[in-house]
C-alpha cells in the first residue's frame, strides 16, 4: 500500500532523513519508533505530501507523492504532531469544514459528522470551539478529521504525545479499532505503543532505519545476546579458569558471595545456553543455587540500535568537521 | 476552484470569529470620516477628492493589518500543515486568503458611504466617478493586501509581517514619487513612475478610470500573489 524507496531528505547541513525504505502492506499497524530527533516526522511529513524529499521515492495505493499531486492525498488521513487545528471555530464547524475540503458529497456530510463524532467519542464538546478543548479532545478531534472522509490510509504523528494515562489508553484503543479496517502508520518514541497497537515495527535512529520487523522478530533478534545469571558454590578462580569448557558464552562479571559465587554470563549465538551451564556445574561437581535467563527486551533492542547509530552518526560527523564549513 | 470558495469563506469568517475585524472596520471609518469631514464643511464642496486621497494613506495601514496572521498565524499554530496534506492546490490556498482580505477591504471601503451620502444630500454629487473611485479604491486595496500576504508567508511573527507589510507597501506607494523616481526622462524615471502605486491612482482619485490603470493594479496583485505562492511553497518544501 505504502512503498518508501531510498527516501533523503536534508535541512541545510542537518541530514533528517538518509536512505530510508521500507514498505507497508494493506491493513498493516506499523509504528515508526525512533529517540526524538530520528527522523519520523520527516518521513511523515513526505509521504504526506507536505515536504519535498531531496531523493528517493514513496508510492501511496499505485499512485506517486509528488509536489501538487492531490490525487495521493485524497486516500490519507494525516495527524500532525500536536493535533493542530483551527481553534476558532466549532467542533462541528471544523469536521464540516474538513469534509468540504475532502470533498465528503455534501448529503453525506451530516451522518459522517455525526459517525465521526461516535467513534471519536466526542458526544461531550460538540458545540464547543476547538480552541477551549483540553489536549486529549483536541486529538480526538484531530483524529475524527484525518478519518471523516474514509480514507484507507492513516498516518499518526504521535498520537498520544502528551496525554495522561486515561486519554492514552483511550487513544490507543481507537488506534486499535481503526486499525482492524485501515492501513495505519504511526510514530512515536514511546516503546509501550507500539507493544499495545502495532503488528510491525520500523526502528529509525538518527536518519536511517536501523530495524524492522514484527515485534517477535525483534525480540528474538536480540535472544542472542541473553543474559544468565549462575550462582555457584565455587571459588571465582576455579569458575574462571573453567570457563573455556562453556562453549557459546562470553564472561561478563563475577560477584564474591560468602562461598558462593555470582557469574554473569551472555550468550553469543542465540542458542538457550541453560541446559550446558547445568551441565557444566554439575560435571565440575560444584552445587548450583541459583540460575536465571534474560532476554533482551525490545527496550534493550531499541537502545541497542539507537544508541549504536547514534554513536557513529557522531563519529562521522566528527570526522566530517574537518572538512566541511562552519555551520 | 470550488475549494477557493471555502476556503475564502472560512477565512472571511474567521476575521469576523474575533475582535480582529470589528476593530479594524471601526478604527479605519473613525480615521476616514474624521479626515474627511474635518475639512469638508469648511471648503464647502461636495467634492469627494479628499476621501480618495486619505484612503490610500488609511489602507497602507489598514491591509498590512488584515493580512498580518494569515500566513503567519497558520505557520505558528501549525496549520499550514493541516491545510497543504489537504487534497488541496497551494495556489488555491494563496487565492484563497487573497479574497477573503480583498472582500474584508471592499466591506470598508463601502462602509465610507456615509461620508458620501452626506456629502451627497449637502451638494449634488456626480455618482459615477464616485462609484469608480470606490472601486479603484479595491483596486489598490488589493494591490496592498497581495504585498501584505507575501510578507505574512514569510514570517511566523504577526508584529514582524505587519511593519514589512506597511514598509513595502510604502514603497511600492513613493516609488512613483518624483523624489525617488528622479527627474524626467531616463529609463528608472520612467520604470519608477509607472511602478508606483500613487501615480495610477491620481487618476482614479479624480474620477476617471483607465484601464491601463486596471492592467497595472491586477498586474501588481498577481505579481505579489505568485511571489506569495513562491514563499508558501519554499517554506513548506
Amino acid at each position: 500500500m505504502i512503498q518508501v524507496e531510498h527516501l533523503h531528505k536534508s535541512f541545510g547541513s542537518v541530514r533528517a532523513v538518509a536512505g530510508v525504505s521500507f514498505d507497508v502492506a494493506k491493513g498493516e499497524v506499523v509504528g515508526l519508533l525512533g529517540p526524538n530527533g530520528a527522523g519520523k516526522t520527516t518521513t511523515m511529513r513526505i509521504i504526506t505530501g507536505y515536504l519535498r524529499a531531496d531523493d528517493g521515492a514513496v508510492t501511496v495505493n499505485g499512485a506517486a507523492v509528488g509536489n501538487g499531486e492531490k490525487d495521493v492525498r485524497e486516500f490519507i488521513g494525516y495527524l500532525p504532531e500536536h493535533a493542530p487545528l483551527y481553534t476558532d471555530l466549532e467542533v462541528v464547524e471544523f469536521l464540516h469544514y474538513i469534509a468540504r475540503l475532502r470533498s465528503v458529497a455534501k448529503s453525506e456530510i451530516k451522518t459522517r459528522i455525526h459517525e465521526m463524532i461516535d467513534t471519536c467519542g466526542l458526544g461531550n464538546v460538540v458545540g464547543r470551539p476547538v480552541g477551549k478543548l483540553s489536549k486529549g479532545y483536541r486529538q480526538r478531534v484531530g483524529l475524527a478529521a484525518a478519518m471523516i472522509h474514509h480514507p484507507p490510509i492513516l498516518v499518526l504523528d504521535e498520537p498520544t504525545s502528551g496525554l495522561d494515562p486515561n486519554q492514552i489508553s483511550e487513544i490507543r484503543n481507537l488506534i486499535r479499532e481503526i486499525g482492524r479496517e485501515r492501513t495505519v502508520v504511526l510514530s512515536t518514541h514511546i516503546l509501550q505503543e507500539v507493544e499495545a497497537t502495532c503488528s510491525r515495527a520500523l526502528i529509525i535512529s538518527s536518519g536511517s532505519l536501523v530495524g524492522h520487523g514484527t515485534l517477535d522478530e525483534l525480540a528474538h533478534h536480540a535472544q542472542g545476546d541473553a543474559i544468565y545469571t549462575a550462582v555457584v558454590r565455587a571459588g571465582k578462580g576455579e569458575l574462571q579458569s573453567a570457563l573455556s569448557s562453556l562453549g557459546g558464552l562470553e564472561m561478563r562479571n563475577t560477584f564474591e558471595e560468602g562461598d558462593r559465587t555470582k557469574l554473569v554470563l551472555q550468550g553469543t549465538d542465540g542458542h538457550d545456553r541453560s541446559e550446558d551451564i547445568f551441565n557444566w556445574v554439575v560435571a565440575n561437581k560444584w552445587t548450583l543455587a541459583e540460575l536465571k535467563r534474560e532476554t533482551a527486551s525490545l527496550e534493550d533492542v531499541f537502545k541497542e540500535l539507537t544508541k549504536e547509530n547514534a554513536d557513529a552518526r557522531c563519529r562521522m560527523q566528527d570526522a566530517g568537521k574537518g572538512t566541511e564549513g562552519s555551520l | 476552484m470550488n475549494n477557493i470558495f471555502i476556503i475564502a469563506a472560512r477565512e472571511f469568517k474567521g476575521y469576523f470569529l474575533s475582535p480582529i475585524a470589528y476593530v479594524y472596520l471601526i478604527a479605519f471609518l473613525v480615521v476616514v470620516n474624521w479626515v474627511f469631514f474635518h475639512g469638508f464643511f469648511l471648503i464647502g464642496q461636495a467634492d469627494l477628492r479628499p476621501l480618495f486621497t486619505i484612503m490610500p494613506l488609511v489602507f497602507l495601514f489598514f491591509a498590512p493589518a488584515v493580512a498580518m496572521g494569515r500566513w503567519a498565524e497558520e505557520r505558528k499554530t501549525g496549520t499550514l500543515e493541516l491545510l497543504f496534506t489537504l487534497p488541496v492546490k497551494d495556489w488555491q490556498v494563496v487565492a484563497a486568503k487573497f479574497l477573503a482580505g480583498l472582500v474584508l477591504i471592499a466591506i470598508a471601503v463601502l462602509m465610507a458611504l456615509p461620508a458620501v451620502i452626506t456629502a451627497d444630500l449637502v451638494g449634488n454629487l456626480d455618482w459615477g466617478p464616485v462609484v469608480g473611485g470606490m472601486a479603484g479604491t479595491v483596486l489598490l486595496g488589493g494591490a496592498y493586501l497581495s504585498i501584505s500576504l507575501m510578507f505574512s508567508a514569510f514570517t511566523e511573527n504577526q508584529i514582524i509581517a505587519f511593519i514589512l507589510g506597511i514598509v513595502g507597501c510604502f514603497a511600492m506607494l513613493v516609488i512613483g514619487t518624483p523624489l525617488v523616481a528622479g527627474g524626467s526622462g531616463g529609463a528608472w524615471a520612467s520604470f519608477a513612475t509607472y511602478a508606483g502605486l500613487g501615480t495610477h491612482f491620481q487618476s482614479i482619485a479624480r474620477g476617471v478610470i483607465d484601464t491601463r490603470d486596471i492592467v497595472y493594479y491586477l498586474s501588481v496583485i498577481g505579481f505579489f500573489l505568485y511571489l506569495n505562492l513562491v514563499a508558501v511553497r519554499g517554506k513548506t518544501k
